[in-house]
């Protein structure tokens, strides 16, 4: 039978030929969660009358959510993650490291593995070819303990990206505008599977973008075949040796296929206060913002901040604007320090803060003040999600972010980038 | 008390009726990370970006009743957790995101997929888990509510997940 890849690596790591609407037992090979899962999932791990971890060597604990800890209650929770972590043998990533989703592409995630997350986001490693998924506390509690989960094989969704993006139009962008084609619901259950001209050519950190946004359309994951650019980042992080070739059958049967077409998708961005609300940049009218933020695992990769850079550099951002960065990892914050890249950014008048989430998740950083207009570059706008629900956030592309902090207002990269 | 009722696959009580789109955002407020390790506390808070009062207002056993996508967001299983504390029997929505309905069966809150617009705000509902049926006594009419899959049947009959796996010693679905 010709597959899907979700249909080829759940089959694999089930031991027997699975399609579509099949449910089955599987090994799980990437175990996670974070400060805000964590220790719920320590908690039902005990309770549930565990004491070791099966494969202590990949499953791991981010403390990324909170981090540095803004009060004593979760710097408890971190003591708590890191003493569970150190008596069982399972992986810390302590404060500073960076965000789960970025450490785990650059350190554990191989093409053709199944990652269990607990954090929604978890579909980031799709971009490497891999099955990630987002589950709770309890579900990553059982995968800590026994290295397995149970799956239902998703029904896929094949998106054609077809064309080039055209100069100020990001990854970002594109996902922005599939989602406002199919709705925050519009794949619930289901995964993508992404292909088409423009996939193939898209660098890895926009992969890693479009992957991570998957779940904003209710995706339980969206994958891309690994191929040479797989491999190049896989090396490149002294990995190539776990590079496999992940594709789908030619006779995979898809659910349906989408086909976008690049060169009309424009600077993007959503509204307030769900994902789909999605409308080009030049069609709103002058949204006065408050606060812009660049970072988070949809979009704090070298390659976003070395764009935003770009813009603002020789620029300073409005007065009254406040400019928040975050690097998504260590690794990716020293790259950019020594490239001269957070000296524009705290040059331009930005506060460039340690790497991890930041204040995407409402818990400090840069929460919001009633009213305020936030526009940030993470992958979700709810009421209340910085913090606030009197308050509105508008998602967008690194380079529309940047622009938009100059200006003061939600404003087009392409009056910068075309010139 | 709630466990019991379930026993019987009977579940009685008044309906509190939200929109669509009801995110874990607005069910467990980020705002509020630092009660996720003082869950009762974090329940006064349930559902309080929806409607303030709610946390208030809810008698154990009464029912949520949303739209469209309900629980869609965060891999939080606190937004399950936190309802079943405050004394929610059953989610009721026309459809689910996906984390939110598989953790709401791992926590043992039956999450029922049906036609919620035939239910409004303070309805009385007599839901027959065992039979599929949902019995709005205020508007004297009975809707179905879709199955579950066999493996969730399973993990909620034992009480959620980790009373799954406790039994069992690992997966038996």
């Amino acid at each position: 039978m010709d597959k899907t890849i979700s249909e080829k690596i759940i089959s694999e790591h089930a031991g027997r030929e699975l399609k579509a609407g099949d449910i089955a037992v599987v090994d799980a090979d990437v175990v996670m969660s974070q400060d805000g899962t964590g220790p719920l999932a320590v908690s039902q791990f005990k309770k549930m009358g565990f004491s070791s971890v099966k494969k202590p060597e990949k499953s791991i604990f981010f403390i990324d959510h909170s981090a540095p800890s803004p009060r004593k209650e979760l710097s408890n929770s971190h003591n708590m993650l890191r003493d569970f972590a150190s008596s069982t043998g399972a992986g810390i990533s302590d404060v500073g490291k960076g965000i789960c989703h970025q450490i785990l592409v650059e350190s554990y995630v191989c093409p053709g593995d199944i990652v269990i997350g607990g954090d929604s986001h978890t579909c980031t490693p799709g971009a490497l070819g891999a099955f990630a998924t987002g589950m709770g506390s309890t579900d990553i509690a059982v995968g800590y303990a026994l290295a397995k989960t149970w799956l239902m094989v998703p029904q896929t969704i094949k998106v054609n990206f077809n064309g080039a993006l055209k100069r100020g139009v990001f990854a970002k962008d594109l996902i922005i505008y599939l989602i406002g084609k199919i709705t925050s619901d519009g794949a619930t259950y289901k995964a993508f599977e992404f292909g088409g001209g423009f996939s193939a050519s898209l660098d890895i950190d926009g992969r890693f973008t479009i992957s991570n946004m998957a779940v904003e359309a209710g995706a339980k994951t969206g994958i891309f075949p690994s191929d040479d650019i797989t491999y190049e980042y896989l090396k490149n992080q002294g990995r190539g040796d776990c590079f496999r070739e992940i594709y789908a059958d030619k006779g995979a049967v898809y659910e349906k296929s989408i086909d976008i077409d690049c060169p009309v998708v424009k600077p993007m961005v959503s509204q307030p206060h769900t994902v789909d609300n999605a409308l080009p940049v030049d069609a709103l009218e002058k949204i006065k913002i408050d606060q812009v933020f660049i970072g988070t695992c949809t979009n704090g990769r070298f390659s976003d901040l070395k764009v935003a850079a770009e813009i603002l550099k020789g620029k300073k951002v409005k007065s009254g604007v406040r400019l928040i960065v975050v690097p998504a990892s260590r690794d990716i914050y020293i790259r950019a320090l020594k490239e001269g890249i957070l000296e524009t950014f705290v040059e331009s008048g930005a506060v460039v803060q340690s790497p991890g989430c930041g204040p995407c998740v409402g818990i400090h950083q840069g929460a919001l003040g009633d009213g305020e207009v936030c526009l940030s570059t993470q992958n979700r706008n709810f009421k209340g999600r910085m913090g606030n629900p009197d308050s509105f956030i508008y998602l967008s592309s690194p380079a529309t972010a940047a622009w938009s902090s100059i200006k003061g207002y939600i404003a087009d990269p392409r009056e910068v980038l075309e010139q | 008390m709630i466990s019991d009722k379930q026993d019987s696959g009977i579940l009685t009580g008044r309906s509190f009726k939200f929109g669509d789109d009801i995110s874990t955002d607005l069910i467990a407020p980020g705002r509020f990370f630092h009660l996720r390790s003082n869950l009762p506390e974090l329940a006064k808070h349930v559902l309080e970006d929806a409607d303030p009062e709610f946390a208030r207002k809810v008698k154990p056993g009464d029912f949520v009743v949303g739209g469209r996508n309900f629980g869609l967001g965060s891999s939080r299983e606190h937004a399950p957790v936190i309802m079943k504390i405050a004394g929610v029997g059953a989610v009721l929505a026309k459809s689910f995101a996906r984390i939110f309905f598989r953790n709401s069966i791992n926590v043992g809150l039956p999450a029922l997929i049906c036609d919620t617009d035939k239910i409004d705000e303070g309805d009385i509902l007599e839901i027959n888990l065992r039979e599929g049926i949902v019995n709005n006594k205020t508007k004297d009419i009975k809707i179905e509510f879709r199955p579950l899959p066999e493996v969730m049947i399973k993990i909620l009959n034992d009480g959620g997940l980790a009373e799954h796996i406790r039994k069992n010693r690992g997966f038996n679905l």
